[in-house]
């Protein structure tokens, strides 16, 4: 140990360390030690169970929604049923999936050991959290079966509709103002981890860039969720006591309600790809097997993200009626919060720059990532515009960036986060050849699916249409075949690491050869991650330490 | 490619194009170098890995010229917009009302219709409202739409310069039918507007009172 990496090498290694699956932090055994752990690995597995059921029962939905667009003529499902469907597809994608995503998963299971901890801050706050996100599904399921019958306001809930609207809609959006607080919850945590339980030798600016864009989404779950949380409680209690807040027939203001929703829901977006931003970051070093290009730039840029992030929600409103000022305020202010994502692209790209590159899979999404959030990124600039934000607002063009950036953005990045990984999160190796087809027949099926609703949106096709006119018929059949690429891509990769979890190859303790800490430890990791907390001197992504791990 | 029906289309599409070309290069420029990145320094080939931290020149290129660009699509995407917004003189004027799940205009001397008929080379300054929820009265041809908030009178302003049949669509979620609130905007010259009309329907020029 020249310069000391990490303290832990200097002890004797017992051969079999028991990992986190077979050592409880209870005294339980079976299902209860899983449901009543406080172990931050075990809890970021249950929430990977609930999160991809519903990222599959979204996907199934959407997969139905572009059954309906096969044809015009509305043939398969009423329009009643259609309008549910998005609204349910929009609700469980948002809410039960892309939210959550990444930071309940991989930032459970990673943050702390990117910083040298033992566990995040509060353990036991972290498992209520999963249990107030259970709870919340719940009751979103539970709106789906109760008379009235399933949400069909949309994933946004507009004011006055959504008071109208004879469905389910108060328990709907109650079922998400709970959700918000397993947000908070976990954002609390995470910045009071990142603060307090640093290894020594842990300064901010040896931090994984991981735990950066973690720590900025936190503080963004923290800040913007409870706006979301009050205005939903003044939903429920118009509806429910017909006080006049938002609706105009009792006195209320409808934009106000607009408003209010786009202060959270667009910082939303935010804590939707700053983690997947922070995923790239690792995973492009990793397989260049160099440092990252402009550390401090992509650190900073993932805070001027979250903090620009929060006064651009107007750009949601342009054709609303609001003031031609704040309309060329906002305009201005989304232009700039453009440039720190594109700064990013930019870093990332450089990063790759006299490496040494091996395109592995988690590598290979990458980059499939890098073209659709580019794509998406760049036709955000046509709606950041206001001339053209008037005409394509509300169309099919808003449809295809936003699943650009989520899906083709976040979406991406969650795979491939699974890819880079698994292996330490369960200790196997998937088959590499499965997951190459995979990435080339997602990006086929991806951008077949939503290529053409740019298309649509610039020749005029609205969204939240459960028919459409005949015109439109060429590009929505595409659209519908990519989804049945894309759909089954997906469940081929369900399927591959299903079978690698029971019948794949042992992995090795580094099997990408990365140097952030958890690739310093066991596959699967043990219960307590380290024997002895490490001492950090080297930078996050100094490749100069691969020499010293080969010898651990 | 047949004429623009408005000015405003020849505006808007220009904006669009403007962003989309750059854009387009932007994007080819990164996809080409990444992957050119990636089959020149594979790992195959044996390379050292070099590591560069940054270099300040480059990053201030790349934070300067692209906010340089940004600037320029807000600069002609706001100024196509000012014009839209501006208010025409002495506009043919017709009310709009909106409800789950039609449009329904009326016309000065009374005339009411489903359809919405205009003059061709006239300002049309449409005067919405609606009746229930929120709707939206978007002409795709025409590129503009304004959101019908309920409770509040919503202006859209435009000009046809050319005549023939233009769909209207809701682009608001409203509901149940929100798929089926389409209807057209009928552009015809003024002879036979005037006959379908019924009458003048010229809009009184309004003399400015002189002191």
């Amino acid at each position: 140990m020249a310069n000391g990496t990490i303290a832990m090498t200097d002890l004797p290694v017992p051969k079999a360390e028991k990992s986190f699956f077979e050592q409880s932090t209870n005294k339980h055994s079976g299902i209860l030690s899983w449901l009543l752990t406080t172990d931050h690995k075990r809890i970021g597995l249950m929430y990977m169970f609930g999160i991809i059921s519903f990222f599959l029962v979204g996907a199934i939905i959407g997969l139905l929604m572009r059954l309906e667009l096969l044809s015009p003529g509305g043939k398969i499902f009423s329009a009643q049923t259609y309008n549910s469907l998005f609204t349910l597809h929009g609700v469980i994608m948002i809410f039960l999936f892309i939210i959550p995503g990444i930071p309940a998963i991989f930032g459970n299971f990673f943050l702390p050991i990117q910083i040298g901890a033992r566990d995040v801050a509060f353990p036991r706050l972290n498992l209520l959290s999963w249990y107030v996100y259970i709870v919340g599904a719940i009751l979103a399921l539970t709106s789906l079966f109760l008379p009235g019958g399933p949400i069909d306001t949309g994933w946004t809930f507009y004011i006055p509709y959504s008071v109208r609207s004879g469905s389910n809609v108060s328990l709907a959006i109650f079922a998400a103002f709970i959700l918000g607080f397993s947000s908070i919850l976990t954002g609390i945590n995470f910045v009071t981890t990142t603060h307090r339980l640093r290894a020594p030798g842990m300064s901010f600016f040896k931090m994984p860039l991981f735990v950066w864009a973690t720590y900025a989404t936190a503080w963004i779950q923290i800040i913007a969720t409870p706006v979301i949380a009050i205005t939903i409680l003044l939903v429920i209690i118009e509806r429910a006591f017909g006080v006049g807040i938002f609706d105009p027939a009792l006195g209320g203001d409808p934009v106000l309600y607009q408003h209010m929703f786009w202060i959270y829901s667009h910082p939303a977006v935010y804590i939707m790809i700053l983690p997947a931003m922070g995923v790239v970051s690792e995973i492009i070093p990793t397989f260049a097997r160099r440092t990252i290009f402009g550390y401090k730039q992509i650190a900073y840029s993932s805070l001027a993200i979250a903090f620009i992030g929060y006064l651009v929600w107007g750009h949601h409103m342009f054709s609303s009626g609001q003031s031609d000022t704040s309309n060329w305020i906002f305009s201005l202010l989304t232009f700039l919060v453009a440039l720190p994502s594109g700064v990013k692209i930019f870093n990332w790209v450089a990063t790759m720059y006299k490496g040494s590159i091996d395109p592995q899979p988690p590598f290979l999404w990458v980059m499939s990532f890098i073209v659709l959030f580019s794509i998406g990124g760049l036709t955000g600039l046509v709606l950041g515009a206001l001339a053209t934000d008037i005409h394509l607002t509300d169309t099919y063009f808003v449809v295809a960036h936003f699943h650009y950036v989520m899906f083709g953005g976040t979406g991406t990045i969650f795979i491939a986060a699974f890819h880079y990984w698994f292996p330490k999160m369960f200790g196997k190796m998937y088959n590499l050849k499965f997951a190459k087809i995979a990435v080339v027949t997602y990006f086929i099926g991806f951008n077949m699916l939503y290529f053409p609703k740019f298309i649509m949106g610039y020749l005029g096709m609205p969204r939240r249409y459960y028919d459409y006119l005949p015109m439109y018929t060429p590009y929505q059949r595409i659209s519908t075949y990519g989804s049945w690429i894309l759909v089954s891509t997906l469940f081929f990769i369900v399927g591959y690491f299903i079978h690698a979890y029971f019948r794949g190859k042992k992995a090795t303790s580094n099997p990408w050869g990365g140097v952030t800490l958890e690739w310093h430890i066991p596959s699967p990791p043990p219960v307590e991650n380290f024997k002895v907390i490490p001492v950090i001197t080297h930078d996050p992504y100094d490749f100069s330490q691969l020499k010293e791990m080969k010898d651990e | 490619m047949s004429p623009a029906p408005t000015a405003h289309v020849e505006s808007v599409d220009f904006v669009m194009l403007y962003i989309v070309a750059i854009s387009v290069i932007l994007l080819i420029g990164i996809t080409v170098t990444m992957i050119y990145f990636v089959f020149k320094f594979n790992r195959k080939k044996g390379h050292q890995p070099v590591d560069i931290h940054g270099n300040l020149l480059l990053e201030v290129v790349w934070i300067v010229i692209p906010t340089l660009l940004v600037l320029s699509m807000f600069y002609f995407g706001y100024t196509s917009y000012r014009e839209y917004r501006i208010k025409p003189d002495n506009p043919l004027v017709v009310d709009v009302t909106a409800r789950m799940w039609q449009f329904t205009f009326k016309y000065g001397n009374g005339k009411m219709t489903d359809t919405l008929y205009v003059p061709v080379n006239t300002a049309i300054d449409l005067e919405m409202k609606s009746m229930d929820v929120n709707h939206c009265l978007y002409i795709p041809a025409f590129r503009i739409k304004e959101d019908i908030i309920y409770g509040q009178t919503h202006h859209l302003y435009f000009t046809p310069k050319e005549v023939g049949d233009y769909d209207i669509a809701c682009a608001e979620y409203c509901g149940l039918n929100h798929a089926k609130m389409y209807t057209k905007v009928k552009v015809i010259n003024d002879d036979q507007f005037t006959k379908w009309y019924g009458g003048n329907w010229q809009p009184v020029k309004t003399e400015i009172p002189k002191e």
